[in-house]
């Protein structure tokens, strides 16, 4: 379903993120113009649909000391990818796990998933018991070490308003 | 940070309530008060140990478009290609990996049309071929890193 005008509108109150403040939603409110309860239920309803993912803090996986990161990805056979791929994202140092489409015969793996640990050592230790744990242990594989980050922004909703 | 800092932390990856008092109410149930939190999460963000505290949106919901896309880069050019990829201001996030596919970047646009755009232009710049790994199904999870 698409986004409405005042969907529009509630996103990009939010851009800078949730007020600090006891009564948060109230703040909002003022801004748009909206009464206080409106606020909390669209923003309810924006969850439901799914186009908020999740409402809360997001951390800096540096700061907190996972150091390490690897992209793994699997050649998962087709009828068993989705399913492999939800075991995948119940495991609590899975941060991001997708299927997506392969580039045979050089790209072949179809399962991604982001897994964070301390150190490299602790990052493949992890890798192995998530691969198990989602019945990947027979099918190709690649890990791959992220060395560098060159650029990250977050999704820069005003940019998107102005094209909508 | 301290012992309240990781409680915190690993109480709010999960979820924020949407309620009239949120704060008072998520810091009732970790034990603290309503003050306490915000200045906590306050001071948690302008550390930089909190990157965001709001909503996170799932940008294809939010009627965009979004590819991760990959490039076998040679060494001797890759700083200067990685410029060229990043002047697009459709690439989102760039990262160096090991691999004979060494550089992978996510491309978000309003479009699949305008992301196809992008990589075209891109690989014309770079004589590089792109590999474009659309996303086919997302397996949602809480982010909960241990603190």
């Amino acid at each position: 379903m698409a986004l409405s005008r005042n969907d529009r509108r509630l996103l990009a109150a939010l851009e800078d993120g949730l007020p600090l403040t006891g009564e948060p939603f109230a703040v909002l409110a003022g801004r748009l113009g909206w009464a206080e309860a409106r606020v909390r239920e669209d923003i309810d309803d924006l969850q439901a649909r799914g186009v908020i993912q999740r409402f809360g803090i997001v951390v800096n996986h540096r700061r907190l000391g996972y150091d390490a990161n690897a992209m793994v990805v699997w050649e998962a056979p087709q009828e068993s990818a989705s399913e492999s791929g939800h075991k995948l994202a119940a495991l609590p140092y899975v941060t991001l796990a997708y299927r997506r489409a392969p580039r045979p015969p050089l790209w072949p793996y179809t399962l991604y998933a982001m897994i964070h640990g301390r150190d490299r050592g602790q990052v493949e230790a992890l890798i192995e018991v998530a691969t198990t744990a989602a019945g990947l242990a027979d099918v190709r594989r690649e890990i791959l070490f992220s060395k560098r980050c060159f650029k990250q922004r977050g999704a820069r909703y005003r940019r998107e308003l102005a094209d909508g | 940070m301290d012992d309240i800092d990781r409680k915190i932390i690993n109480a709010l990856q999960g979820g924020f309530p949407i309620s009239e008092q949120p704060y008072a109410e998520a810091a009732a149930k970790l034990g603290l008060d309503e003050a306490t939190l915000i200045s906590r999460v306050r001071a948690l963000l302008a550390e930089g140990t909190l990157s965001r505290f709001g909503p996170l949106y799932d940008a294809e919901r939010l009627g965009g478009a979004v590819t991760l896309a990959a490039m076998a880069v040679p060494d001797a050019h890759f700083d200067a290609i990685c410029e060229l990829v990043n002047d697009h201001p459709e690439v989102a996030h760039n990262y160096a990996r090991e691999h004979a596919l060494n550089m992978w970047f996510v491309v978000a646009a309003e479009s699949r049309e305008r992301i196809d755009a992008v990589l075209d232009a891109i690989e014309a710049e770079t004589g590089c071929d792109v590999f474009d790994m659309p996303k086919e199904e997302t397996f949602f999870l809480a982010l909960r890193l241990q603190a």
